[in-house]
């Protein structure tokens, strides 16, 4: 009873101090979301003045045309070759930091690895076509130092696209992994090496599977906006680079059909919901 | 051992490597913004010229004042609404507090591209519309949960304690928050201040979907310039940023430690 008691008037007075917060929140990001399902199964916005009417037309629309679909699987294989190249790239730089750099200049190198992540991502972007287009940096270093001439156009293509998405989501990469391995103890490995193991086999049986949580936690931060991405694609990739973030995209800003818009939009969230469910039991395991 | 003496500075080695890949691009973009030939042509002569006619583009400074201008006010309401919130889920007990700190990860976790166009249907619908105050709405949702987080961490490491001493000593609610508890968590009020104002100021996905034509912001703008073709003048704007931002991540860096280092 005393428990249940000091719980209501611990709510009485947490209210005043919690409510602006949390309508703010309500009122932005909550009711919007929930409206979004609701519009999306109607036939008009109900304020363009025209008649509207519950439909499931959108949704139809979805799984009629292989069009959406196909855009879906497309950025979804966008997500995973971004978020495996991270894997890739981002791991071992994370190793190095933890393990291998000490005091002052680990500081100094995890904070350059980690500052552009929070530096504007449109122009970390716009900074890569200067490299890659024709006649572009990448293009005139090549030519000087190769005997021959080659043509180095990478703009407006896939790999244009992976390579600036990359860019933008490698320190989430380095971030999370380098919180995980840095709790490793070092004893642990140097148990595995002084029983006989191998370099390899510790980096298999030991750091690996300990580091796992930083792994997953590193790739649901860099899948789920890379597979709504629009504006990487958009500057990048030119005409190749239609995902399905760029079809929304362009009906709120083109098309102007809210409701398909809104149905994409939802579709688009049930996956990415889907997709953190899954990752979550790894997720609190490391919490 | 010799192995080890290679792998290490093989790691090494592996580390600027990354940094280059990591900075190189912006290092072109930046110089670019120096160079005299409009089609970014070598070899590279020095102007400011791009910089000064900034000057002229009335579209991109009333842009750009406008930027500066939400985000300092998402960042007031933020750490005071994002500090109230965070003592109360610190201080008090009840019902559903597990709840409401869930609640803060959907805003951080889902892409931005739902979000906005989530918030221009929803904003439209009820007759808030389009325009600065919408995107200031917007900005503020988006930026609080990150500094209820960092003020919650640094909470984490505050002694309730101190709280009741102050009070058996005589200090009323309002005189123990604002002598003792808040002189302690002020680092990361400031941080979590500074992100606030990072979130709103490099924000470009969901100030998209609410600006309209007149009532814009910088990135909005510098996002529509790309799009009508590549010019000195957009890497001379983006230098700007680059470096507003990457300077006020290391001033905030100075409030709050990111590694969990201590």
């Amino acid at each position: 009873m005393a428990a249940a008691t000091a719980s209501r008037s611990g709510l009485r007075s947490a209210l005043p101090l919690l409510t602006p917060a949390y309508l703010w929140l309500t009122v932005a990001i909550f009711l919007p979301l929930s409206a979004m399902v609701f519009f999306s199964f109607m036939t008009e916005l109900p304020l363009s003045g025209k008649p509207w009417a519950f439909t499931l037309g959108n949704y139809a629309a979805f799984f009629s045309q292989s069009l959406y679909l196909t855009l879906l699987l497309a950025s979804l294989r966008l997500g995973l070759e971004v978020t495996l190249w991270c894997i890739v790239i981002g791991y071992p730089a994370a190793y190095v930091l933890a393990k291998v750099l000490k005091g002052r200049s680990r500081e100094a190198i995890f904070l350059l690895v980690i500052l552009p992540f929070w530096s504007n991502g449109l122009v970390r972007i716009f900074s890569w076509a200067m490299v890659l287009r024709e006649g572009g940096i990448l293009d005139t270093a090549l030519n000087a130092v190769l005997p021959f001439k080659i043509n180095i156009d990478l703009m407006y293509s896939y790999p244009a696209v992976i390579i600036g998405l990359v860019h933008s989501y490698v320190p989430y990469m380095v971030l999370t992994c380098y919180l995980t391995l840095q709790a490793i103890d070092d004893s642990l490995i140097e148990a595995g090496r002084s029983l006989g193991a191998s370099r390899l086999q510790v980096l298999k049986r030991v750091i690996i599977p300990l580091s796992m949580p930083g792994l997953v936690a590193g790739a649901a931060l860099i899948f789920v906006p890379v597979v709504g991405s629009f504006m990487e694609p958009r500057i990048l990739g030119g005409r190749t680079g239609t995902f399905y973030g760029t079809v929304i995209e362009d009906q709120f800003v083109a098309v102007f059909n809210w409701p398909l818009g809104a149905a994409l939009s939802f579709i688009l969230l049930a996956v990415v919901l889907v997709i953190l469910a899954v990752a979550s039991p790894v997720l609190r395991r490391a919490a | 051992m010799a192995t080890t003496r290679i792998l290490e500075w093989l790691g090494r080695l592996y580390i600027w490597l990354l940094l280059a890949f990591l900075y190189l691009p912006i290092i072109i973009m930046a110089l670019m913004s120096f160079n005299v030939s409009p089609f970014y042509q070598l070899p590279f002569e020095w102007t400011t010229e791009w910089y000064a006619s900034l000057w002229q583009n009335n579209q991109l400074i009333s842009a750009t004042w406008n930027s500066v201008e939400i985000a300092v006010i998402t960042t007031v309401i933020c750490t005071v609404l994002g500090s109230a919130a965070s003592l109360a889920l610190f201080r008090y007990e009840f019902r559903g507090k597990k709840f409401l700190q869930a609640l803060l990860f959907p805003p951080i976790a889902i892409p931005w591209l739902i979000t906005g166009t989530a918030m221009l249907i929803f904003f439209f619908g009820v007759g808030i519309g389009r325009g600065l105050h919408a995107i200031l709405l917007g900005h503020v949702a988006l930026a609080l949960p990150y500094v209820i987080v960092v003020v919650s961490a640094r909470l984490q490491t505050f002694a309730p304690e101190l709280e009741e001493a102050a009070r058996s000593l005589g200090a009323n609610q309002w005189q123990v928050t604002r002598r003792v508890t808040l002189p302690w968590i002020m680092p990361g009020v400031i941080a979590g201040g500074l992100f606030a104002f990072a979130v709103s100021f490099d924000q470009f996905v969901v100030s998209y979907f609410l600006a309209t034509p007149g009532q814009t912001t910088l990135p909005v703008e510098i996002y529509a310039a790309i799009r009508k073709g590549f010019t000195p003048e957009i890497n001379a704007v983006s230098t700007i940023i680059i470096v507003v931002s990457m300077a006020l991540m290391l001033l905030t860096a100075r409030f709050f430690k990111f590694g969990g280092e201590k």
